[in-house]
């Protein structure tokens, strides 16, 4: 593989990874509050599918990524609604949200559209367009540098950088703010939280509904940057290998970028070759895929580092007895 | 929920009735969003589900497949283990069916039937055990490493079946070689003519399989040493292990019997009906089990009768895709998912205010003071009931 070949493989990377990123983000919120979000799958779909229809009904991309939101949103509501308000089964209430969102993105597709569950393609302003970075065609020449900003970092939607944006933007938010304290504390001992006056139920709804605005980009970018339109489960499991890159990334958002970039480079490697020889061994494309979900279970069995999870992650808050 | 105000009947009947109730309505309006007749849908579902013998060949044949995962997703729920990884363990049970009937030649279905089993529960058990193993010796969560452990599954199946177990000239289609014609299991048609089966019907033995299970499972959880330490820890960890009973061997043994129960799904969908192992011979249904377990109580008839609601909304919900135009099988996902979100997450918010109205109309003849302490975990608004 010659230097070009690597940058190609880099900047599919980056695009695969950019969904994983935002899902990522949206699930280190809710977990880091204490509610589990197996449903980060469903959301995106969701959301992919709204942005999707209304980008195509409005021609404007923004439009569709608002919709997107509001889907991934509405989900959110009904998570945090069983968890928090009714203290229900967090998992429970991610698989119903997941089963739901898979079928009620085709049921309403085939209705609106008639194309079994798929969105008509999208085309110009309903699409996001790929930015060229300033300068990005003067150094192309360059050598090393130019193929660097030119080809990777530059010609990508507005999307991915602004993904790239979150990860700082969700550290300051967390380890800078007085909010990311509490909310990391609510995650922890939810009881401490409450004793000094704040609400817990509050911020979890807070991280609940932050997980969703996320999970809304990551599923507006799937389906509107990535692809030109929605077609059925096209989150492809992306919400649970944005789950294991949290658990790879051991629920801290610098470690996330890496995980999930490291996963979207497993994925762009999977689809530009059938198989890979390496070091004269023939690995089929099949582990590739699977190799995500295989390194998460051997974090989560702490042979390599171990991830441990907020302290009260799942268990609904009980105020009094 | 054993020491719950309500009577006995309230929540085996009452409750899963109205979470029913709730799902059916709120699907129906989404179907009246989207333009269609509510009414019509359903009348479609109930009639092509159980309204023919064709219908019910269906009908009890999916039935079968949810019987098995609801049990498996059953027993672990009575240790408190959500095992979310049906999909994977029915696949790799599918595995053992193909790799038994391929490799050794079996003079008669019956003994075939009975190896496929094992080879069948072997299989699915072994899924099961890595996550159970790790969530009992290193606390790795079991619902995420189960769920992890689908996808690896998946690619496992692809990769076997598309370069190992592949037939030469399979047509491209990933698939094993079709299983012998002595191992072919007898279906409805065979057995029942006079029921008015068709030909194609898919319906087959296995269903008295099935059957066989909920019996095992119930004498299992109720009337055993076994199920009665399964049940200890479900209910109360701390209490099992000061009881003598081991949280691992419980853990591996409860996920074991799962993953085993699951892998039976496969001698009803590989051996039974595909006959050869194609891709993807689960269909979901490892996740319909979960369903069904919540809506059944994890109780083995309560699992029954959910596995046949589930497989009638299955068979009704292909029938919907042909009559109404614009209308997909999609529905019944909504279905399913409605049905998982008030059974199991928005338990609560059906409970409460039954038990309330119970809680008064009991009271009012005498207001008992309540003289056991609420359990903990329990429901705040209980305590504080109008005397």
């Amino acid at each position: 593989m010659d230097f070009l070949g690597i940058i190609q493989i880099l900047d599919s990377a980056l695009r695969l990874a950019t969904p994983l990123l935002f899902a990522c983000l949206a699930g280190l919120f809710s977990e880091r509050a204490g509610i589990f979000d197996i449903g980060l799958e469903g959301k995106i779909l969701a959301s992919a599918f709204l942005s999707a229809a209304f980008a195509f009904y409005t021609g404007n991309v923004w439009l569709g990524l608002l919709a997107g939101i509001v889907a991934s949103l509405m989900l959110s509501a009904i998570h945090g609604l069983a968890s928090i308000t009714f203290r229900g089964n967090q998992l429970i209430s991610g698989v119903a949200i997941n089963f739901l969102a898979s079928g009620i993105t085709v049921v309403v597709g085939e209705a609106w559209f008639g194309l079994g569950g798929r969105t008509p393609s999208l085309m110009g302003g309903a699409r996001f367009a790929e930015i060229t970075l300033p300068f990005a065609d003067a150094i192309r020449g360059m050598p090393v540098i130019g193929p660097i900003y030119s080809d990777l970092l530059s010609g990508h939607s507005i999307l991915v950088y602004f993904g790239l944006l979150c990860v700082p933007l969700t550290w300051w938010v967390l380890y800078r703010t007085r909010f990311g304290l509490r909310l990391r504390a609510v995650g922890e001992n939810p009881a401490a939280v409450d004793t000094a006056g704040v609400s817990v139920v509050g911020l979890r709804y807070a991280a609940v509904m932050i997980c969703g605005v996320l999970c809304g980009f990551a599923g507006a970018y799937l389906a509107t940057a990535l692809s030109a339109g929605f077609v059925k489960e096209m989150s492809a499991g992306r919400g649970f290998i944005a789950l294991a890159a949290l658990i790879f990334a051991k629920w801290r958002p610098w470690y996330a970028l890496g995980a999930t970039f490291l996963f979207g480079l497993l994925d762009a490697f999977g689809n530009r070759y059938q198989s890979l020889d390496l070091f004269g061994v023939d690995i089929p494309t099949q582990f590739m895929q699977a190799l995500p979900y295989i390194l998460t279970v051997v974090i989560l069995a702490g042979f390599v580092g171990r991830a441990i999870p907020p302290r009260a992650g799942g268990k609904p808050y009980v105020k009094e007895r | 929920m054993t020491d719950s105000v309500m009577p006995k009947w309230a929540d085996v009947a009452l409750v899963p009735f109205i979470n029913l109730a709730l799902a059916l309505f709120v699907s129906g309006i989404v179907v009246a969003l989207i333009g269609k007749d509510p009414f019509e849908a359903l009348y479609i579902l109930v009639n092509g589900s159980v309204g023919s013998a064709y219908g019910w060949g269906y009908t009890l044949f999916y039935t079968t497949n949810f019987i098995f995962t609801g049990l498996g997703v059953a027993v672990a729920f009575h240790a408190r283990l959500f095992n979310i990884g049906g999909e994977g363990q029915a696949a790799l049970g599918g595995l053992g069916v193909a790799l038994v009937l391929l490799y050794v030649p079996w003079p008669h279905w019956t003994i075939a039937m009975l190896a496929a089993s094992v080879g069948a529960a072997f299989f699915g058990a072994a899924w099961a055990a890595i996550p159970a193993y790790l969530q009992a010796t290193r606390g790795s969560h079991i619902v995420i490493t189960t769920i992890m452990f689908n996808f690896i599954a998946s690619a496992l199946m692809v990769y076997l079946l598309s370069r190992v177990l592949l037939v030469p000239g399979a047509g491209g289609s990933p698939e094993t070689a079709r299983f012998a014609e002595a191992v072919h299991l007898p279906s409805a048609y065979e057995i029942a003519p006079w029921l008015g089966f068709s030909r194609s019907t898919p319906l087959n033995v296995s269903f008295f399989l099935a059957i066989a299970a909920c019996i095992f499972v119930w004498l299992l959880i109720w009337r055993t040493r076994l199920g009665y330490e399964i049940r200890a820890f479900g209910h109360s960890e701390p209490a099992a292990l000061y009881a003598g009973i081991s949280p691992t061997r419980i853990t591996m043994v409860s996920m074991l019997l799962s993953g085993g129960l699951i892998g039976l799904m496969a001698v009803n969908a590989v051996m039974g009906e595909a006959e050869r192992l194609v891709i993807d011979p689960v269909q979901g249904a490892g996740f319909v089990g979960i369903a069904v377990a919540l809506m059944g109580r994890s109780h083995p008839v309560g699992v029954f009768l959910a596995a046949l609601l589930f497989g009638a909304l299955y068979q009704g919900g292909g029938e919907l895709t042909f009559e109404v135009n614009g209308m997909t099988r999609e529905i019944i996902l909504v279905i399913q998912a409605l049905v998982i979100l008030f059974t199991g997450a928005l338990d609560n918010m059906v409970r409460s205010p039954i038990e309330n109205l119970f809680a008064t109309t009991r009271r009012r003849p005498a207001s008992p003071e309540p003289t056991t302490p609420l359990e903990p975990g329990g429901h705040p608004e209980r305590g504080k009931a109008e005397p």
